[in-house]
């Protein structure tokens, strides 16, 4: 195996960890704030990636409309769903709320394939980015550095606005201590509904992200849901900074993990047994990682520090 | 014993309409009928077994299918083998079953609330794709199993003996949870849902109860999970998909969560809400056909209802009404 093939999954794998922190940031947000398990995330991803793809359409193959549409009109369907149905389930426990969000998962994968039918939908990525970048003699796909770095972006953003602004100072109050901050005078229901819309907004932004690359099909948000559910669980629930790194390592693992065990394991093992065994373990290995953590660190590796 | 109450009655009542279900599916010649309400006992012994440490535990467990398909697995791999003994099927499965739960049990218990439920659904996506990549036994299609376990004494191969067998089992488990949650350690780990602080404080190794408990709830779901493979005679990772954990919480808390017979009620409205409106027919032909297609939308509203308007269940409902009387 080569460095380059190396550095190209390294890439990979980043690419596939911003992603993933785009969709964990939302969640972890969402759970810090309102103690809220929010399942049906990973519906609000697929309906952006759909957005994106009809926008992509009907606007003659414009990545900015897909981009007009999708990040607006996924926030927009994520403050009517927190409306309608979620925002009377944040006083109701957990399982209550994994429940309805279950539900809302079914009923959005069956929306979809009412509207735009059961076969996937294509989207293309934008021209000026269908080329390759040249980074350090490796030429990587521009559309997945694009990815890299916007995720990166949204990542020192989120940082500023959670600890430079008021709103981001109310929102930390709100994630330590709601019945103080409500107290004080803050419109709780109003910092709910805003976190909220931002992360459906980023969840829409992932889906955006992801149009080109993958399948855009019903149920597609429910393997990167879990795989979110992974990288806060590892990363410590509530917390950004715990998302950012958790969705980095979940993503470099899991992608190195695919591309290099299969042949690591045929230095050590029979050919055969290799074939067998070195899938399974790959996509096992998040999980592994998963538990290892949760085992030495049961709060995850950057819980949130309170008071 | 508790005073014979209606609801008791009404237990009984449609514990024996099961018992009746092969005759009168003999009586008007549609076996199909024996075949879906297995298949609902079986989703009932599942849940049951959930129940345990979902209603009275309370630890929410978004894993549990995965019991279930290596309930199924162990009879799928050992039948392509060639093993046909269901004794061997029954034993691989428990031992197999009971060796993971007691390892992820021991892994999951340290963590709770949010995490707990995220980490048990992680773990059962993890068996979900080792059942993926096992190629040699079918893989994502999954794997036939031509012949239904061979007990010996008498074999499930006849559909109606599988039928008694589950319903044999459906009310031994539910004898067996109705005198684990009245005894001692029941009590205990009823106390571990309301305050489990105060349980520390007085003194229980809490951790053991409720990993007891959750070996125990899953061993239940690998005996139904042997049972769905010789009902379907095929066995695939979708046994294990998460969903289908989703869909046995759906059942208990429709049933009403905590109550013994609650599981049973809420498999079988689930299950038959399903099966009537997957084929139900309005007469106007675009109407059925969308609900043809489109069925799981509207099941996806109902559970969100069931949890928004219907708090207690179905029989949870009578149980409260009971409860207020007194």
């Amino acid at each position: 195996m080569t460095t380059g093939l190396l550095l190209t999954q390294l890439l990979n794998g980043l690419q596939l960890g911003v992603l993933l922190f785009l969709l964990s940031a939302g969640l972890t947000l969402v759970f810090g704030i309102m103690n809220f398990v929010n399942l049906s995330h990973g519906s609000l991803y697929m309906m952006g990636a759909y957005f994106a793809a009809a926008g992509f359409n009907a606007f003659g193959g414009s990545f900015l409309a897909a981009a007009l549409i999708a990040v607006p009109g996924t926030m927009l369907l994520g403050v009517l769903v927190e409306r309608i149905a979620l925002s009377t389930l944040y006083t109701r426990d957990h399982l209550d709320q994994v429940l309805a969000t279950f539900g809302l998962i079914l009923f959005f994968n069956e929306v979809v394939r009412f509207i735009w039918g059961p076969a996937s939908v294509y989207m293309n990525v934008p021209k000026a980015l269908s080329g390759t970048v040249d980074l350090f003699g490796l030429a990587y796909p521009s559309y997945r550095f694009a990815i890299i770095v916007v995720g990166l972006l949204v990542g020192v953003a989120l940082y500023a606005i959670i600890h430079r602004t008021r709103v981001g100072m109310l929102i930390r109050a709100g994630a330590s201590n709601p019945d103080m901050v409500s107290a004080l005078g803050v419109n709780i229901k109003g910092l709910n509904l805003t976190v909220f819309a931002l992360g459906a907004g980023l969840a829409g932004l992932a889906g955006l992200m992801a149009g080109p690359i993958v399948s855009v099909q019903a149920g597609m948000g429910e393997p990167i849901l879990i795989l979110t559910l992974v990288v806060i669980v590892t990363g410590g629930i509530g917390s950004i900074r715990g998302a950012f790194y958790g969705a980095l390592i979940v993503g470099v693992v899991d992608t190195m993990g695919r591309a290099l065990l299969p042949t690591l394991l045929r230095e050590f093992l029979e050919r055969s047994v290799a074939q067998a065994v070195g899938p399974a373990i790959a996509s096992m290995l998040i999980y592994l990682l998963m538990a290892a953590v949760l085992a030495w660190r049961p709060q995850g590796l950057f819980p949130v520090k309170h008071g | 014993m508790d005073k014979v109450t209606p609801r008791i009655v009404l237990a009984a009542a449609l514990l024996a309409l099961l018992a009746l279900v092969p005759v009168a599916s003999v009586l008007l010649g549609q076996s199909f009928y024996v075949t879906l309400f297995t298949r609902i006992m079986i989703f009932a012994l599942a849940a049951m077994g959930l129940n345990l440490i979902l209603g009275y535990g309370g630890l929410v467990s978004f894993g549990h299918a995965m019991y279930v398909g290596i309930g199924a697995y162990a009879v799928g791999i050992l039948t392509f083998h060639g093993v046909g003994s269901g004794w061997a099927h029954l034993a691989a499965a428990l031992a197999v079953g009971g060796g993971v739960a007691l390892v992820v049990g021991a892994i999951c218990l340290r963590t709770s609330g949010m995490a707990f439920i995220m980490i048990t659904l992680a773990f059962a996506q993890m068996v979900f794709f080792l059942g993926v990549s096992l190629r040699d036994y079918g893989g994502d299609d999954g794997l036939q199993i031509p012949n239904r376990s061979d007990f010996g004494l008498f074999s499930l191969a006849n559909g109606t003996v599988l039928y008694y067998a589950t319903f044999a089992l459906l009310v031994g488990v539910l004898f067996l949870t109705h005198r684990i949650v009245h005894s001692r350690f029941g009590m205990v780990l009823r106390g571990c849902k309301s305050n489990e602080r105060r349980m520390k404080a007085l003194g229980f190794p809490t951790l053991r109860y409720k990993l007891a408990a959750y070996v125990i709830s899953a061993l239940v779901c690998v005996l139904a999970g042997v049972l769905l493979g010789n009902l379907t005679r095929f066995v695939a990772p979708a046994y294990m998909a998460w969903t289908v954990s989703g869909e046995l919480i759906v059942m208990i808390v429709l049933g009403g969560l905590g109550t013994l017979f609650g599981p049973i009620v809420g498999a079988a409205a689930l299950l038959l809400l399903e099966e009537v409106l997957s084929s139900f027919k309005t007469g106007i032909a675009a109407v059925d056909q969308l609900l043809s297609q489109h069925w799981l939308a509207l099941i996806g509203l109902f559970i969100v209802l069931v949890v928004l308007v219907l708090k207690q269940g179905l029989w949870g409902r009578l149980v409260a009404r009971e409860e207020s009387r007194r």
